[in-house]
């Protein structure tokens, strides 16, 4: 950790602050990452216990996010961070924004899991959730580094589970137009396989956050090559 | 302030005058044990003369005329019966422009306690050294104890102060802008330090600058023309205060 020179500040309490809220941030990724888990258990054992579990887990989730909400804003009012110091909480607290996001489209798959799927549809949705969740975790390990090559790593994999779900919504279509009775159920499996999909932007997003971290460089909205470009400077 | 912190000095309905000039009005306050406290205001505000009201220090000026009590630990400090050499002991205090004695490092430190009574080179060396490290001195100084203080650098002479105030184990400590004559790192090594002493003592600080009482500090007390106008936790006093003044003067929109 100490290459990110974050806890060189002669004020030892202002390292702690900073340590004490990268640590909340990992440790609310983690729950996520269980969260999103345990979603995608609940659907392929249609186990509706887990799924509720994962329901009220989300209050948790916020819990995180407006705790860390406080300990960045204390620590602009308190410590005036500047530089380095000033993009990490700025990127603490986009990241926790999505992160919160993420938790919110977790718990939209759990209330899903709540009713039972045939198991091409749960295969379907358990593939493309364990996809996104292997971003999730690849990403929340290159913010614990700081990584910017994994976090790039993690930026380019997006593609690939945006290219899953346009697969998966055609597969959905044809069975539609087989079936018109199996419409409504099936309209729920393509609701989840979106929030997934939407997992995956959020993922995306977050290894934005950590290439403006430790390049300074703003690389929202750019092209793949300029975005490549800019955290390889 | 919450119920479990223990108050070590509380200010009950203090006023203070010096000739016709009214300097304090009515101010209550509980300075909590172990912590940090800021005083921050505009000059003139009366945040010194309140600092200086916890050991006596109003007096020494002529026509000074002090109503209400200042408890510490429960007893008022200005009770007939106390002496004000013993309370000095107990709450020390640092200037804002360091003042060293013309006299060694080492004999800065162990002046106090030569004063105590203590003789014995063994235990005044142990001390001496046990201060400067608390002072956060010791590694830069322990080759040079003999030489003359006035050569340390200011940031250096600040710690000195204080490692000279703190010799004779005061209770209470109080600062009245340590840092305002420091270059930026010697003002952080002082903040530093002061987080480090408020294990063993309490102390309050007058600050004119507040970024400095919000790094630092664990309460703070605004103060207006001689009016107490909030005091509260740092957190919430610099990111949600009460009062409207106290929102202008921190965000810079006063008078």
């Amino acid at each position: 950790m100490d290459k990110l020179n974050l806890s060189k500040h002669i004020s030892s309490q202002f390292n702690e602050e900073i340590e004490q809220v990268r640590n909340h941030v990992m440790a609310m990724g983690g729950l996520i990452e269980r969260q999103l888990f345990d979603a995608l258990e609940a659907i392929a054992n249609s186990d509706s216990e887990l799924a509720q579990q994962v329901i009220q887990n989300d209050l948790k989730v916020n819990d995180w996010e407006l705790q860390i909400d406080q300990e960045c804003t204390r620590i602009i009012a308190k410590r005036q961070p500047a530089a380095s110091d000033l993009r990490l909480i700025m990127a603490i607290l986009k990241t926790i924004a999505d992160l919160e996001r993420i938790g919110d489209e977790t718990r939209r798959i759990a209330k899903v899991a709540l009713e039972s799927f045939n198991s091409a549809q749960q295969d379907l949705l358990v593939n493309l959730g364990r996809h996104v969740g292997q971003m999730l975790h690849d990403v929340l390990d290159a913010f614990a580094r700081m990584d910017v090559e994994a976090a790039l790593t993690v930026h380019k994999e997006d593609k690939k589970v945006d290219r899953e779900y346009e697969s998966i919504t055609r597969q959905l279509m044809t069975y539609m137009i087989e079936d018109p009775r199996s419409i409504p159920k099936i309209m729920n499996v393509l609701w989840s396989a979106r929030s997934l999909e939407r997992i995956g932007d959020r993922c995306k997003n977050l290894s934005e956050y950590i290439i403006f971290f430790v390049k300074g460089k703003v690389v929202r909205h750019s092209s793949e090559e300029m975005l490549e470009k800019e955290a390889r400077s | 302030m919450t119920a479990e912190v223990t108050a070590k000095l509380e200010v009950q309905d203090l006023s203070l005058k010096f000739a016709d000039k009214t300097v304090l009005q009515h101010v209550n306050l509980r300075i909590p044990q172990h912590k940090i406290t800021a005083f921050i205001g505009p000059s003139g505000c009366g945040k010194s003369s309140l600092l200086r009201s916890f050991n006596r220090m109003n007096e020494l000026l002529e026509d000074t005329v002090t109503t209400g009590k200042v408890l510490l630990d429960g007893q008022n400090i200005y009770h007939s019966a106390v002496e004000v050499a013993e309370l000095r002991r107990r709450v020390g205090i640092v200037f804002q422009k360091p003042n060293p004695f013309p006299h060694s490092v080492y004999e800065n430190v162990a002046f106090g306690l030569r004063l105590q009574g203590i003789k014995q080179t063994r235990q005044l060396d142990e001390l001496v050294e046990s201060a400067l490290r608390k002072a956060a001195l010791w590694e830069e100084v322990r080759d040079r104890l003999h030489e003359s203080a006035v050569n340390l650098s200011g940031g250096q002479q600040q710690r000195l102060v204080i490692a000279r105030a703190i010799a004779i184990e005061p209770e209470v400590l109080l600062l009245d802008e340590p840092a305002s004559a420091l270059d930026p790192i010697s003002t952080l090594k002082i903040e530093e330090l002061m987080y480090d002493l408020k294990q063993h003592y309490t102390l309050v600080i007058v600050t004119h600058n507040m970024q400095q009482a919000a790094r630092v500090s664990d309460y703070t007390a605004f103060l207006n023309m001689g009016q107490l106008i909030e005091f509260d936790e740092t957190n919430k006093m610099f990111t949600d205060p009460s009062q409207r003044a106290t929102e202008d003067y921190i965000t810079g929109r006063f008078g």
